[in-house]
């Protein structure tokens, strides 16, 4: 944690630390503005700006029509000139209609115009699975975003992170892709400090501690990863968990550092199997640590399918028992 | 000046059910008349019920259609043949008219893909959420009849906030200049979740919109069934078959109203107040439907009974089947990816046939 030194401390569940991250970075710095669809007068569908629209005002929390890429467009067009946007697309199964302006513009202006632009935005969206949610409600399509030049990509999985990383993202020079995983948004409560604070971007956090396998995962993956690292403790096996709150860009110190201490790992995510993030984690490794490698790297992820209608869910997203018996599989090789 | 070029609105029965001075009654048979009613009852019952099953957790989210009823099956009425309608999340009832059984749409809101496996020689495209997105299918679609020679007529549902969206101003361009038999329904309902009117556009109206792509756009009170079936039908009787000189598109803008929330998940008392709700209340396509057909000598006390009947053996009925039909197999997921299966997706599908054998498919549903 760097910034403010504070002992005071609330209760928050993840999605009232983005309120809270959002509600202190407009009391610091006038040129922070949100805008997106219904998150003024309607505090946001998930409550996630709530209160900002009456203490700001409708200049500052805008609402906008129904449009994702004039959202985009017009929030790149907002930071290129001076402010600080944050943008909210309501479900991240939504965002491809914003997805030109925010690979072909957000995160290519500095390169076009040579550092002359920059586009200092946060793109918000709840993503992932696990509420029973329509369909196009649930995906979570991060590695396309991970593997823009350009963007940086922040899942946190905490109330404590997220007050953080939003801070820190906000505060950035450069485009920051946020991702929220709505099915921790009421899940848990945690103490979050009252002042601004911020959790450095691309610096990953080990999660517990252990010596015979990594598990990395990230957002909604991390909170079934623990309880299946506890799960396999009584079994003799001791892993150590890795959160990585940035996939991009991805701490490769961290990664590869928690690896060669285990020399078994695991990759934990709900996104599809194929050229998702774990194929980079697992290539990363490889690079770096190969002959210190006991075993496959498991890749433990959704199916190369499209995310279900919720009657399937459980069976696309690794739960509990799925990720036990990749464990498994990486440390019994 | 702003506006010059906004339509009149369209309105064949006033808000009492009483046919305007002006107002020929459409070209409709006693039995026709009696059926618009029904559907017009079949979707408010249903709606009653959907929400009740959401409510009970029998089912997921769900967006309430009351208010909206005229907009959807009046247009869906003057459809024929395989004229093909691509619906909205709202549209069930345009759905059912065309031919799709209201348990499809039932699976669909309780998780279940077959939901959306439409019959053969339905002409309903599937649902699809992201919006206004079916607003170029439809004129893709279109397009493609007239080049293999057929007089379809084609037309999606929307609502006012489709109307921001690129895919809709690119769509009806693409259906002006090549010249598509498409008709572009929106259900204009005031709000898109909670933007209303003023936010989401300065157009005085949203038919004038369509001046911009060459084409007419028509206005019509969108809770008279009579008024929103009778420009539905001139619509596709031009995109048929247009005049010399004009083009076979239309846009209608149908002035209707949500009488309840965007979703089941959504609670409009925070941004809108009662006494609008209240107002557009009076406007209630199903009493001035009921008041017609009473006062033309159509309708009376005992074949109202047997509508009222009808309607909830129906709605029984699909949540019945609804309810009764098999759980999805989990590996249907990897049935639909492709026509063929790749090799990883087979090893997938083998993978999770493995994991529930091993554990059992409790361990992973908790």
């Amino acid at each position: 944690m760097s910034g403010t030194e504070t002992t005071e401390t609330t209760n928050l569940t993840l999605v009232q630390a983005v309120r809270d991250a959002l509600h202190d970075e407009m009391a610091r710095d006038d040129r922070v503005v949100v805008l997106g669809e219904d998150v003024g007068v309607n505090d946001g569908v998930f409550r996630a700006t709530e209160g900002l629209y009456d203490e700001y005002g409708a200049e500052r929390v805008i609402d906008t029509p129904l449009a994702e890429s004039a959202i985009a467009g017009t929030a790149v067009g907002m930071a290129a000139f001076g402010l600080r946007p944050v943008a909210e697309i309501q479900f991240m199964g939504f965002i491809y209609l914003a997805f030109d302006q925010i690979v072909s513009h957000a995160a290519r202006l500095r390169t076009r115009s040579q550092s002359s632009f920059n586009v200092p935005l946060v793109v918000r969206a709840p993503y992932g699975g696990g509420v029973h949610a329509p369909e196009h409600h649930s995906e979570s399509t991060e590695a396309m975003f991970a593997h823009m030049p350009g963007l940086k990509v922040v899942i946190p999985s905490t109330p404590y992170d997220t007050k953080g990383l939003l801070t820190a993202s906000i505060r950035d020079p450069d485009p920051v892709i946020f991702l929220e995983p709505k099915s921790r948004y009421r899940a848990s409560r945690e103490a979050v400090p009252t002042d601004s604070y911020t959790v450095p971007l691309g610096e990953a956090a080990v999660r517990r501690e252990g010596t015979d396998v990594t598990v990395f995962a990230w957002g909604g993956m991390v909170a079934p990863t623990l309880e299946a690292a506890e799960n396999l403790a009584e079994e003799g096996i001791d892993c150590e968990v890795v959160d990585l709150r940035t996939i991009s860009p991805m701490d490769v110190d961290t990664i590869v550092s928690s690896f060669e201490k285990t020399g078994r790992a695991a990759v934990v995510h709900e996104a599809p199997y194929t050229a998702g993030m774990a194929a980079e984690i697992t290539a990363t490794i490889q690079e770096e640590s190969l002959l210190l490698q006991e075993a496959p790297i498991e890749r433990i992820t959704g199916w190369d399918t499209h995310y279900p209608l919720y009657a399937s869910e459980d069976f696309y997203r690794p739960g509990v028992t799925r990720i036990e018996h990749g464990i498994r599989n990486a440390a019994g090789f | 000046m702003r506006g010059d070029s906004a339509p009149e609105l369209r309105q064949i029965l006033d808000e009492d059910g009483q046919l305007r001075d002006d107002a020929v009654v459409p070209d409709l048979t006693d039995d026709e008349l009696l059926e618009l009613f029904r559907m017009l009852k079949l979707a408010r019952h249903y709606d009653e019920r959907a929400i009740k099953l959401q409510r009970q957790g029998r089912m997921g989210t769900y967006s309430p259609i009351a208010g909206q009823e005229a907009g959807h099956a009046a247009s869906a009425f003057a459809l024929s043949g395989d004229d093909w309608i691509l619906p909205s999340h709202r549209a069930d009832i345009a759905s059912r008219i065309r031919g799709l059984g209201l348990e499809f749409h039932l699976m669909y809101c309780m998780g279940m893909e077959r939901g959306n496996r439409i019959p053969e020689d339905t002409p309903v495209f599937p649902v699809t959420l992201p919006i206004a997105t079916q607003i170029p299918h439809a004129v893709g679609m279109a397009w493609a009849s007239k080049y293999m020679g057929s007089d379809r007529v084609f037309m999606p549902y929307f609502g006012d906030g489709g109307t921001s969206e690129g895919d809709f101003h690119e769509g009806l361009n693409f259906a002006g200049v090549f010249d598509t038999p498409t008709v572009f329904f929106i259900n204009n309902n005031q709000w898109a979740i909670s933007i209303g009117p003023d936010q989401q556009t300065k157009s005085r109206t949203l038919a004038q919109k369509a001046d911009a792509y060459g084409f007419e756009g028509v206005r019509v009170d969108g809770m008279d069934p009579l008024a929103v079936y009778q420009v539905t039908h001139e619509a596709i009787e031009k995109a048929r078959d247009p005049p010399e000189g004009e083009l076979r598109p239309t846009l209608i803008e149908a002035l209707t109203y949500r009488f309840g929330p965007h979703t089941t998940s959504d609670d409009p008392s925070v941004y809108r107040e009662d006494e609008e709700l209240e107002r557009w209340e009076q406007r209630d396509p199903i009493p001035r439907m009921e008041t017609f057909l009473r006062d033309t000598g159509r309708l009376d006390a005992e074949l109202l009974e047997t509508i009222e009947q009808q309607v909830a053996d129906e709605v029984n009925e699909a949540i019945d089947i609804a309810e009764s039909v098999d759980r999805p197999e989990p590996t249907n997921m990897f049935d639909h990816t492709f026509a063929e299966p790749t090799p990883r997706l087979q090893a997938q599908r083998e993978e999770l046939q493995m994991l529930r054998e091993e554990y059992g498919d409790d361990a992973f549903t908790h």
